[in-house]
């Protein structure tokens, strides 16, 4: 009974999306617009058209058959971006090996979750959703737009980095885990031992990486050996190839300020590229370091105290960090932080003092850097892709409440709309209860 | 008969610092110039608050001071009441994943006898943050199997529990079934044995019943045998006598239905906890004049059916059939948290006044504390929050805290780090 109410009141939720209908044109009235990187319009109006944000400014005119959305008293907002989740996917850790860099969370992009939805109900438009912190090479993530009801493919976002999962710490060593008696632990279970597994597979793949240009060099030779033969091909060494070649980058997961300098140094041993530390409670500790080397960080604003090297997480670290000169951005790391990552910006305005551009970019601008799409999102800009959230006060207000979130110009959540089939819904519900009735 | 040696010692100290007129503690001290929040009755713009020991004297626009008051200028801030957190881990817990620092789960199913306040540690990192974000009061509870074990109300200051416990015990704490078919998605025991386990705490308390009659039987008729001791059943006396009430932790339709039944035939004097779908059922819970503490608005919705925002909307439904709510941080790492609950529920359908009154004086109402805090009144204990916004706002700054009169340090881990590593970075520079 419940399983089918519940198919039923998803089944109206999502046959009556009403997105296909604006073709990506809307134009957005009367709101205030917060830009996060052009400034602000008090009163001022949005035009997206072909999924693009067209024009910012006063008294615009919808084009004939655009669709207008009243936004007055309300605030207008770029679709908050999610450096780090762990949503929409069928599996999460690949647990059956310690190295997996050859597992890749394209391949099990979940459009169907609901946490889809309800991100899209706390004003998220992006996310970059990843494998878990279970190994110390995890596997490659994959940054999608919460595009709710539409196929798996058309929720990648192409032009984001390539990611791949690294993971240090009380996580890959499995300090939680108990071991019972005769049982082996698995190796690593020391922080000295994530480091050097994560070097012995690094060289392992810089011997493979030699070993492929010996061969290439050798076929292109005037006389090639007539025993040549192509070195066996290791998916799994060609993920790390990928990121020595400059076209994979790492993102970091790490708690403490002493592993995350020991990783600094293994990335600049190889010669790869850190964009994120993620969580990294500690980090304001270390910012001369993570300045220097330009490496950002993607953490929770106050979530601590849950494990040991949480323990030092202090709230107002993504402020320091951002006064300091890191490129900071504030994650969900799951479904249910993830439509409340403009109340953990608000935070940053009492633990740090940060000004409200400098807040909201925490949760827009700077993950879309971090991401690689600051040319196509982030902020309200002339030329980049339509997503917008809509809130009833000021979204970095303990009052605030998402009422709409559009995705290139299409309505993927209306709270409005919503409210509507619901109420319908249920009334529908009850006449099915009524004898005779729903058939 | 305490009470009144407290207030003979009370004017004793009274009398002896009049007489060396040198004590502090008894001396005058006015807030002047903050536009005051009572939360009972209407604000006071650009107010005055009198204090004396650690009781609000008198308040209002304009009210006499007495020669040689210390006045603290609080001209552009709010003065709020401290707020009360109803059910929290403060004290039990500092690093949540690390068994050794967690006391707030006793091991088996049935704990009448313990009590949360025996396992206070004051020097909890969390006390202080917590206090510095305006809360000056919590009910620290133990949760867990059927009966969790008695909880108390403590004031967020103080070097010692006794220096910190304001009542040693305030509820019993039970965790309600969950029943078959309750179709909730968290199920804290096998659907199976819920049945079984709500006969076994019908039984328990029909022992504690027993137990009790025996004894008062025996103590009157010396030919009849006194009982034999039972620790479980002697800490349920008060229960069911009435004197002390169940907090019933309980969360779905059906749970919550069957709770109410349960505490109509058990007579108890009750509070409900959690209620995540208590706005299915909220004529009912008002029926049976329950008032109810929520756990975090933090939630993912107890069911899909119930609409993704239904933990948001569901104080907001109670609070208008007329039930009387409180918030809770649930929590010890994120207690500082108490207030931004309330304003979710604001966003959510609550109005304001109701969301701050059920993180002051409807917490100190069902906690039976309301004579003394929850609100800023003449009489009662100088519980006061200075902030410079609006007390559930994320942004606002929190820049005194008095318990009882006197100030308290807003330091706390998190500034102390901060200012270790600025130190860092300032030498860098």
């Amino acid at each position: 009974m419940n399983k089918t109410l519940a198919a039923f009141i998803l089944g109206i939720i999502v046959t009556a999306l009403p997105c296909f209908s604006d073709g990506g044109n809307l134009l957005v009235k009367n709101g205030t617009i917060l830009t996060v990187t052009k400034g602000s319009l008090p009163k001022g109006d949005l035009l997206i058209i072909g999924g693009v944000i067209k024009d910012i400014g006063e008294n615009l005119k919808a084009p004939e058959g655009v669709r207008v959305i009243d936004a007055s008293g309300k605030f207008v907002i770029p679709g908050i971006i999610d450096a780090h989740t762990h949503i929409a996917l069928s599996g999460t850790n690949e647990t059956g090996d310690v190295i997996t860099a050859e597992v890749n969370m394209r391949d099990v992009i979940q459009a169907e979750d609901l946490a889809i939805f309800t991100a899209l109900t706390g004003g998220v438009t992006m996310a970059h959703t990843m494998h878990g912190s279970a190994n110390p090479i995890g596997g490659r993530d994959i940054t999608l737009k919460m595009k709710w009801g539409r196929p798996a493919e058309e929720l990648i976002v192409p032009q984001a980095y390539q990611t791949l999962k690294f993971a240090l710490g009380e996580n890959p060593k499995q300090a939680s885990r108990q071991v019972f008696g005769g049982a082996p632990q698995r190796y690593p279970a020391t922080r000295m031992g994530v480091n050097a597994i994560i070097r012995a597979e690094m060289l392992a793949a810089k011997n493979y990486m030699l070993q492929w240009e010996r061969y290439l060099k050798d076929t292109k030779g005037k006389n090639p050996p007539k025993t040549l033969a192509p070195p066996r091909r290791d998916l799994r060494l060609e993920a790390l190839a990928e990121l020595l070649r400059g076209n994979l980058v790492a993102r970091v997961h790490s708690y403490r300020a002493d592993e995350s300098l020991k990783f600094i140094d293994l990335s600049k041993e190889f010669g790869f590229k850190i964009v994120c530390f993620e969580h990294i409670p500690e980090a304001f500790k270390i910012t001369r370091e993570l300045r220097t080397e330009g490496i950002g960080t993607s953490v929770f604003v106050d979530s601590w105290a849950y494990k040991v090297e949480a323990a030092e997480g202090i709230a107002s670290s993504a402020a320091y960090c951002t006064k300091n000169g890191v490129l900071v951005s504030i994650n969900s790391d799951g479904g249910e932080r993830m439509r409340r990552l403009f109340n953990d910006a608000g935070k940053t305005l009492k633990y740090g003092g940060l000004t409200e551009d400098e807040a909201l970019k925490l949760i827009s601008i700077n993950p879309a850097i971090q991401l690689g799409v600051a040319k196509t999102a982030g902020s309200l800009e002339v030329g980049k892709d339509g997503d917008v959230a809509i809130f009833n006060e000021h979204p970095l207000s303990a009052y605030a409440r998402c009422e709409m979130t559009i995705i290139e110009g299409d309505v993927y959540f209306d709270r409005a709309q919503y409210l509507k089939e619901r109420e319908e819904a249920a009334k529908q519900a009850e006449e099915a209860k009524k004898p005779g009735g729903g058939q | 008969m305490t009470k009144k040696i407290l207030f003979f010692s009370f004017i004793l100290c009274l009398t002896v610092s009049v007489f060396f007129g040198a004590e502090d503690e008894a001396a005058y001290m006015a807030i002047k110039g903050a536009r005051i929040i009572p939360v009972v009755g209407e604000d006071i713009p650009d107010g005055t608050i009198l204090i004396k020991g650690s009781r609000i004297e008198a308040l209002g626009k304009d009210i006499p001071i007495p020669p040689g008051t210390k006045i603290v200028d609080a001209s552009g801030l709010y003065a709020y009441p401290g707020m009360i957190d109803g059910y929290c881990y403060l004290g039990l817990s500092e690093i949540v994943s690390i068994a050794a620092t967690n006391d707030y789960r006793e091991t088996g199913r049935i704990n009448p006898q313990v009590r949360a306040t025996e396992a206070l540690r004051p020097d909890s990192m969390h006390i202080p943050i917590a206090r510095s974000n305006g809360i000056t009061a919590a009910l620290v509870a133990p949760s867990g199997g059927l009966i969790a074990g008695q909880s108390g109300l403590i004031r967020l200051t103080g070097w010692t529990p006794e220096e910190m416990v304001i009542k040693k015990s305030v509820t019993m704490q039970i965790e309600f079934p969950g029943l078959p078919g309750a179709g909730f998605r968290r199920e804290r025991a096998p659907r199976e044995d819920a049945s079984k386990l709500v006969t076994e705490l019908q039984d328990m308390l029909n022992k504690a019943r027993y137990y009790q009659k025996t004894r008062e039987a025996a103590k009157k008729n010396l030919l009849l045998p006194y009982p034999e001791f039972d620790d479980k059943l002697e800490f349920l006396i008060p229960v069911v006598s009435g004197e002390l009430p169940v907090m019933i932790s309980v969360q779905a339709e059906k749970d919550i239905l069957a709770a109410i039944q349960f505490v109509r035939e058990q007579k108890l004097k009750a509070i409900f906890y959690g209620v995540s779908q208590g706005w299915k059922v909220a004529s009912e819970i008002k029926a049976a004049d329950i008032p109810v503490v929520f756990g975090s608005l933090n939630d993912m919705p107890p069911s899909w059916e119930d609409g993704y925002d239904a933990i948001f909307r569901n104080p907001s439904v109670l609070q208008k059939a007329g039930v009387k709510i409180a918030f809770s941080s649930r929590s010890a790492v994120s207690a500082k948290d108490l207030p931004y609950h309330a304003a979710k529920a604001v966003a959510f359908g609550l109005d304001k006044r109701e969301a701050l009154k059920a993180v002051t004086i409807s917490p100190a109402h069902i906690f039976g504390v309301s004579d003394t805090m929850g609100s800023l009144e003449k009489g009662k204990l100088a519980n006061i929050v200075l902030a410079d916004g609006d007390l559930l706002e994320l942004r606002t700054n929190i820049r005194k805290v008095y318990i009882e009169g006197k100030e308290t340090d807003l330091s706390n881990r998190f500034t102390e780090l901060l200012d270790k590593y600025k130190s860092r970075e300032e030498k860098e520079k």
